[in-house]
């Protein structure tokens, strides 16, 4: 049946969809008169061989992670879930509802507090959308795309009103009192003994939050009585209701579940990052969470390796943009290249890929 | 050879459907020549095998619903920018067709407001409008009543006066011996022999088939029933669109004998293994072993119904079933994975123990190959439906459904089946049996009910029927249905 | 091999670079990029204007996210730029946390006037007053006694524009009614022309005939909306006279390039400490024949008025209320 072994499919297709993207990009950069070698040398100088780097690189992909999962997770239930912004946006009013409503004694306890509320306020935003799928039929790529606009607008209205410290310029809620604020990877250095490593970096103890979730979602995904479940609804609707499980119920919970893992997104920007609640702080993470899933082949492991190669790409935009001309739209353009290959080309490179192993098989 | 029938025959898996895809452009070969006419014909897709005269009349119909039949015709072989000229056109011809080999179809019906047999004549109407020479039908009477099938054989038969060659793949012997005049017959991807239908018997083209000898009839004894384990009455069905699917129907079943229910496909006996698998609401009262069983509410479901003692072999396995993308092993739990003896605890399924009772049900069951973490695509028909057999049959039922339980499946494993179904039967279950398979409702039935159009149009004792009778209640000639 | 050969040469040449661009200044811009025709474009106008004349280069980054504020300030700190100019408030809470590692790093931050460190200048603007200035000017041309204001992302600092426009307004004519409209509530309404059309068509529709942008490059399309639809508008933050000539009334000037070329002037001599930038309206030969001179009298006397104390605009952001217009 499988033309390819999985390891070819697993590896190889990502791999050369990865070099195409780099290909093509190489050729756009040395379009607009730069060099490409030199391109990339400051991004692996600036994302890999700098602790900062790493810092800046894990942020990034901590976000990739809880927003790659919540995509997995829907997707084995053959749900498409691109509500992961608005659902994002949320957890980061929940978020900042229990840190600077709760008077939290220490950090420790104020990231359950503040993963709960954001857990549950994700849960709600994916919840509408699920119920709509589930009871009314509505199509979930539709609500969730507009519940993603609903959200932005709540945002604003509580950032432009209640949230507001009063004479602030800023559409931002009041820094979150310091003893929220999350140990971040130099912090963690420090302790350690290591002065001047991740200086200044956003990266903190959420990826570890990260890092467990992927776990959790490996068991619930693979080894659950619920898990089981929702990749039998995925894979068969009407298997599913001959079996008696109950589709309206799965979907709900499988859209909470994905709701709450981008919610989760928030402790890692909001309170991890910012210390208090801005506009617009989940930068699209909601959508690359779509190419991150579908490049990490919805499993946690190919989800983590996903997210770091987005983080890569993000932590290496950046360096690019401060010390190239390469305009800012090229560097977004060279990151949609390899969204595009990796997300939404896969069958372009599986197919010559799958015809060279018939070949390879017959001699 | 123009002018001939030409059967082929062979178990499921055998190559009868790959082979004909070939034909039709589908597939490509790995090796080998094609030859039509003498002529060496290469056909890398379909266009091209229409081009070379073959025309092809699949399984599941290839027709628009929503288009009429003269549409359907036309349909990717309009012959200019404009539809109208090409429509104007096909009618003129398809009279000429239709007057020629008695193919009377009305070319303004809408495909979706005719019958079955009507929408196959459609089909091989667009055969023909694309002037074909060789005429393959898959399948073609798995959905059509006794008399429908013999309308479609005279048609086929006139079609061979004509000089059209035609190939017919069946799994049916009796269809073999009864319109073909030489007949293949392949096993494994091979052909094994080719022999003139006057020479052979369906004995001998079955052990051909399997490659040893097998039992067309059913061994078993006589049923002892005893108390009663289902009782239906005035069960009726509305589907979504409004339609009365099932009508005031009313039966019951006894531990220890096995209840028939023939029909054409598309009477209502979808419907009724719905209800009584619990995920169909209707009205009217079901009780198993003398108790109520709730159809509407929210506790109506299939794991309710689990837990009431009733299993369920659904007719489509591969649509419901199984999982085609799960394992053997997560298939094999499937219904049951709530079940406290696959908990590890109350978050995790013990996968492990499951892997190893799966690995002793296949081997009980003779699945092939016994592998339980092979997905179930990659089962053949028959052993995916050994499968779902042991997952439901293992949990020792009061009461087993079993939808066209040997649908599709190869002529080895159905003995195998059947004798299971029996065997269940003789440990004192009750087992309804859903079937559109005259033959094996016949051997395999205590006692047969005849459905048509959601009706129960009266019931016989198999021994003392036969197929002609039967024929007439699925047809809704005769009825003893209450109006 | 030469692969890799040429990733450590090009490394070795960035380690060149780094250390050459030393004391060259730097200019952040903010998420809006810096060809927005608006203020991030009239900061960049600044700098080119500062590169040009002295024939020194600059560093630059326009930030794709808002972890990148930081960041961008540390890297350019770390590689020895000064001065180091930011525009847009939304840097104030990163500069805070950096300024103090890197006392002898100069920063400039535009749109900032309350934070007070030894290394860093603020440069606020009252926008309210231009507005209100423009605002005269938009009652005094307008036939119907209706204006329209469209805004960028709904924020305080685009209703300070909005409310000093409509104080403006009623103060020449009490009766006026000024109809405001924000593009919307994320960064993307600053860049959203096509947005921005619509709602100067729905402002027309309602009997608007001048209009007034606020709104980054959301105001190109308000712009050219209104010249279609032969109706006057007003631009923002730099000179827009000239993109419709005739048609635009005039342009609040926030006077952005200014500040940017005097930091970038200064150098490492960077005068330190809260400055208020200079703000106004444009008068050019792109608007001679829309504004009269009785016109043009009127406002410049509301002007000096406001600058002597006499005439006080309400500053929308001091308690979040408008007088004179609700949003």
């Amino acid at each position: 049946m499988d033309v390819m072994p999985k390891w070819a499919d697993v590896v190889l297709v990502p791999l050369f969809s990865l070099l195409l993207a780099a290909f093509l990009s190489a050729l756009l950069i040395l379009a607009i008169g730069e060099s490409p070698s030199e391109a990339l040398s400051l991004m692996v100088q600036g994302t890999l061989l700098r602790s900062a780097g790493w810092g800046y690189m894990l942020y990034y992909t901590t976000n990739f992670i809880f927003t790659g999962l919540a995509v997995s997770v829907a997707f084995h239930a053959s749900l498409f879930n691109i509500g992961g912004e608005g659902q994002a946006m949320m957890g980061g009013l929940g978020v900042s509802l229990v840190c600077l409503f709760i008077p939290w004694p220490h950090w420790s306890l104020a990231i359950v507090g503040a993963s709960v509320g954001a857990a549950v306020f994700g849960m709600i935003w994916a919840g509408l959308p699920a119920y709509l799928q589930a009871k009314r039929g509505s199509h979930i790529v539709i609500t969730t795309i507009m519940f993603n606009f609903i959200a932005a607008g709540i945002l604003n209205f509580f950032l432009v009103g209640a949230l507001k410290p009063k004479g602030s310029m800023d559409p931002a809620t009041a820094n979150f009192p310091a003893s929220t604020h999350l140990p971040t990877f130099e912090d963690m250095a420090q302790l350690l003994g290591f002065e001047k490593m991740f200086r200044s970096a956003p990266a903190n103890v959420s990826f570890f939050i990260a890092l467990l979730a992927c776990v959790a979602v490996w068991y619930l995904i693979w080894r659950s009585p619920l898990g089981y479940e929702i990749r039998a609804l995925g894979k068969s609707g009407p298997a599913a209701r001959y079996a008696g499980v109950g589709s309206v119920k799965i979907i709900m919970i499988t859209m909470m579940i994905s709701g709450a893992l981008c919610g989760l997104m928030a402790i890692n920007t909001t309170q991890g990052e910012s210390e208090r609640l801005i506009l617009n702080f989940t930068e699209g993470a909601g959508f690359i969470g779509i190419a991150v899933a579908l490049m990490g082949r919805s499993h946690p492991l190919g989800v983590l390796l996903a997210a770091l190669l987005f983080g890569f790409l993000y932590q290496g935009g950046a360096e690019l943009a401060l010390w190239t001309k390469i305009p800012r739209e090229l560097i977004i353009v060279i990151q949609a290249l390899v969204i595009l290959f990796t997300g939404a080309l896969t069958m372009m490179v599986r197919a010559p890929l799958e015809r060279l192993f018939l070949m390879a098989w017959r001699g | 050879m123009p002018g001939t029938i030409h059967g082929i025959i062979g178990e499921n898996g055998a190559g009868k459907s790959t082979l004909m895809s070939i034909l039709y452009g589908f597939y490509k070969a790995d090796a080998g020549e094609i030859f039509i006419d003498g002529q060496k014909t290469l056909i890398p897709d379909s266009q091209a095998a229409i081009s070379a005269g073959i025309g092809m009349v699949f399984q599941h119909f290839k027709l628009v619903e929503n288009f009429t039949v003269l549409e359907n015709i036309v349909l990717g072989a309009e012959s200019g920018e404009f539809l109208a000229p090409s429509l104007r056109k096909a009618r003129a011809e398809l009279a000429e067709l239709a007057a020629e080999y008695e193919l009377n179809v009305d070319p303004d019906a809408v495909i979706e407001e005719i019958g079955v047999g009507m929408q196959q004549r459609v089909e091989i109407l667009k055969a023909l409008y694309r002037k074909a020479n060789i005429l393959i039908l898959d399948e073609p009477t798995g959905v059509l009543t006794p008399a429908e099938a013999g309308q479609l054989f005279r048609i086929l038969g006139r079609l061979r006066e004509e000089g059209k060659t035609i190939i017919l793949i069946t799994h049916k012997l009796r269809e073999i011996m009864e319109i073909t005049d030489t007949v293949s017959v392949m096993r494994r991807g091979e052909m094994t022999a080719t022999v003139k239908t006057s020479e052979t018997s369906p004995e001998h083209l079955a052990e051909l088939m399997v490659g040893r000898k097998v039992l067309l009839r059913v061994d078993k004894t006589p049923a002892q029933p005893k108390h009663q384990v289902l009782e239906v009455s005035r069960l009726n069905v509305v589907d979504e669109a409004g339609v009365l699917r099932l009508k005031d129907i009313s039966l019951n079943v006894r531990a220890g004998e096995i209840l028939g229910i023939a029909g054409v496909a598309g009477n209502g006996q979808s419907e009724l293994l719905e209800v009584l698998g619990g995920y169909q609401s209707a009205t009217g009262s079901i009780r198993v072993n003398g108790s109520e069983i709730d159809l509407t509410g929210s506790s109506s479901d299939g794991q309710s119904r689990r837990a009431r003692g009733i299993a369920h072999v659904p007719e489509d396995r591969q649509r419901e079933g199984l999982i085609m993308d799960f394992t053997a092993w997560e298939n094999a739990i499937f219904g049951y994975h709530r079940d406290p003896d696959h908990q590890l605890n109350r978050f995790l399924m013990n996968n492990a123990a499951i892997r190893e009772e799966t690995a002793a049900k296949m081997a009980r069951f003779d699945v092939r190959p016994p592998n339980p973490n092979l997905t179930a695509k990659n089962f053949s028909g028959g052993n995916q439906q050994k499968i779902v057999l042991a997952r439901e049959i293992e949990r020792n039922p009061d009461l087993l459904l079993v939808g066209q339980p040997t649908r599709g499946v190869d002529i080895g494993a159905i003995e195998f089946i059947h004798k299971q179904i029996v065997a269940l039967r003789d440990r004192g279950k009750a087992i309804l049996l859903i079937s559109v398979e005259l033959d094996e409702i016949l051997s395999l039935s205590d006692r047969v009910a005849v459905m048509f159009d959601g009706q129960i149009m009266g019931e016989r004792d198999p021994s003392k029927t036969n197929e002609k009778e039967l024929g007439l209640l699925m047809a809704g000639v005769i009825s003893e249905a209450r109006k | 091999m030469s692969f890799m050969k040429s990733i450590i040469g090009s490394a070795a040449a960035l380690a060149l670079t780094t250390t050459a661009a030393l004391a060259d200044p730097a200019i952040i811009f903010d998420l809006g990029g810096k060809f927005d025709k608006s203020f991030n474009e009239a900061a960049f106008k600044g700098a080119e204007r500062w590169a040009e004349e002295t024939g020194g280069s600059f560093r630059e980054i326009e930030l794709q996210n808002e972890a990148q504020r930081e960041q961008a300030l540390r890297r350019f700190a770390e590689a020895g730029s000064n001065p180091i100019v930011m525009a847009g408030f939304a840097f104030a809470d990163s500069l805070s946390k950096v300024a103090p590692d890197y006392p002898d790093t100069k920063f400039a931050v535009i749109d900032v006037n309350w934070l007070s460190m030894p290394n860093v200048r603020g440069i606020g603007f009252n926008e309210h007053e231009g507005s209100y200035l423009v605002g005269m000017m938009a009652a005094q041309a307008s036939e119907t006694g209706v204006v329209g204001f469209v805004g960028g992302m709904d924020i305080p600092l685009i209703r300070r524009f909005g409310c000093g426009y409509a104080q403006g307004v009623k103060a020449v004519n009490p009766n006026a009614t000024v109809i405001a409209n924000m593009t919307g509530t994320t960064p993307a309404a600053w860049n959203d022309p096509v947005k921005g059309s619509e709602l100067t068509k729905a402002q027309i529709s309602q009997g608007a005939d001048v209009v007034f942008a606020a709104a980054g490059g959301t105001g190109v399309g308000v712009l050219q909306t209104a010249a279609d639809e032969g109706i006057l508008s007003i631009g923002v933050d730099s000179n827009q006279n000239y993109l419709h000539s005739g048609k635009v009334l005039t342009s609040m000037l926030k006077r952005v390039d200014i500040a940017v070329y005097e930091a970038f002037t200064a150098g490492n001599d960077l005068e330190t400490g809260n400055f208020m930038g200079a703000v106004g309206f444009a008068m050019d030969e792109h608007n001679a024949s829309l504004v009269s001179s009785d016109m043009q009298a009127k406002v410049e006397s509301a002007e000096a008025a406001i600058a002597s104390g006499s005439i006080s605009v309400h500053n929308y952001t001091d308690d979040e209320t408008c007088p004179a217009v609700s949003f």
